[in-house]
């Protein structure tokens, strides 16, 4: 039995599969930073909801797995979102566990810490992420812990 | 089991908690099709019970599911299951599994982005619902290794027939795995990790 054959995409020499559609990038404003691929404005990316967080305005810099700190205890004024968020981040914990233990959509979890950040009841720990020149002893790192799985 | 309380929000079980010391994460993808057993090999390495993280996406209701031929907005909710490998005192490895579909990567910023790489689980029962996704990471420049999950009742083939099917690239590994078992899903993470290592040393990784 053979199993069924993919066909690689080769762009430039337009054969018998379409190309896929380049995603058209929004004109940027200017002065303001360029947003990371997949954010709004992309064209491509579907849009988000924003339930609980409000209005949308500048959204930090937040990945799945930046790790969010409580800096504070929750203060009088904080909202029931706020106040469960720091409960939950006494301890570092990254923004998906929080995502996931809240229940809220990490578009909305995103906002929060936004607004959390910026009024300092947060601190946030960004993560390593893939670089042109990748850091080796990073890789032997993550080596080393899974083989004491 | 745990439930929820009427009021309180469940949090990590205080062994699930992360230590003060943790300063950085990484994270690598497990990206397949539906059914190909993502969250099963997510929850066999991962040190916490496997949490889902959703997000909201709209589209336009044409053609899209059940909604024929309406023209109004439809909400999705689209999950993604993940785990937590501890790695030191100072980093943490997340483990994310995605659905294969690219519409879906979007909706969690930066998800391929910042990984370290990607793993594509593929079911030889349904082999070409793979082959957009290893085409999308082609596209993107995404380090990946390829686990074929093997199913009592799914068609066997050899690896190297599957890798000309799969048309990847010679040094592109590609492994056996059983999701179920922790030794195993360890194995398809370590052989990504050596890929990436050796991508390291020659200086190829973009």
């Amino acid at each position: 039995m053979t199993p069924p054959q993919r066909r690689r995409r080769r762009y430039p020499d337009q054969g018998t599969a379409q190309p896929p559609p380049k995603p058209t990038q929004a004109p940027k404003p200017a002065g303001k930073p360029s947003p990371a691929p997949g954010q709004e404005g992309d064209g491509k990316a579907p849009e988000r909801l924003y339930v609980v967080a409000g209005p949308d305005g500048e959204r930090a810099d937040i990945d799945l797995v930046t790790l969010i700190v409580a800096r504070a205890d929750p203060p009088p004024s904080a909202t029931p979102e706020q106040t469960a968020m720091l409960r939950l981040c006494t301890a570092p914990l990254s923004v998906a566990e929080l995502s996931a233990y809240l229940s809220l959509p990490f578009s909305v979890v995103t906002v929060l810490l936004t607004e959390m950040l910026t009024a300092e009841l947060v601190q946030s720990r960004a993560p390593i992420v893939r670089q042109a020149l990748p850091d080796r002893s990073l890789l032997e790192a993550v080596m080393h812990g899974l083989q004491r799985l | 089991m745990d439930f929820k309380g009427s009021d309180t929000i469940p949090g990590p079980r205080t062994e699930d908690h992360l230590p003060h010391t943790a300063q950085a994460a990484v994270k690598i993808v497990i990206v397949g099709g539906f059914g190909v057993g993502k969250t099963t090999m997510v929850g066999s390495v991962s040190e916490i019970r496997p949490l889902t993280t959703e997000e909201t996406m709209t589209e336009a209701g044409v053609g899209v599911d059940d909604n024929f031929g309406s023209r109004t907005k439809t909400a999705t909710t689209v999950a993604m299951d993940f785990g937590r490998i501890s790695i030191t005192e100072q980093l943490v490895l997340y483990l994310f599994g995605t659905p294969g579909q690219e519409r879906f990567w979007f909706l969690w910023n930066g998800l391929f982005e910042g990984a370290l790489g990607a793993v594509v689980l593929i079911d030889t029962r349904r082999l070409e619902v793979s082959f957009d996704v290893i085409g999308r990471l082609e596209e993107r420049g995404v380090p990946f290794v390829v686990a074929v999950n093997s199913f009592p009742d799914g068609p066997r083939y050899p690896l190297g027939e599957l890798r000309q099917a799969l048309d990847l690239s010679e040094e592109i590994p590609i492994i056996e795995c059983d999701a179920r078992r922790r030794a195993s899903s360890r194995d398809v993470l370590m052989t990504l990790m050596r890929f990436l290592h050796s991508l390291a040393m020659t200086g190829a990784l973009r």
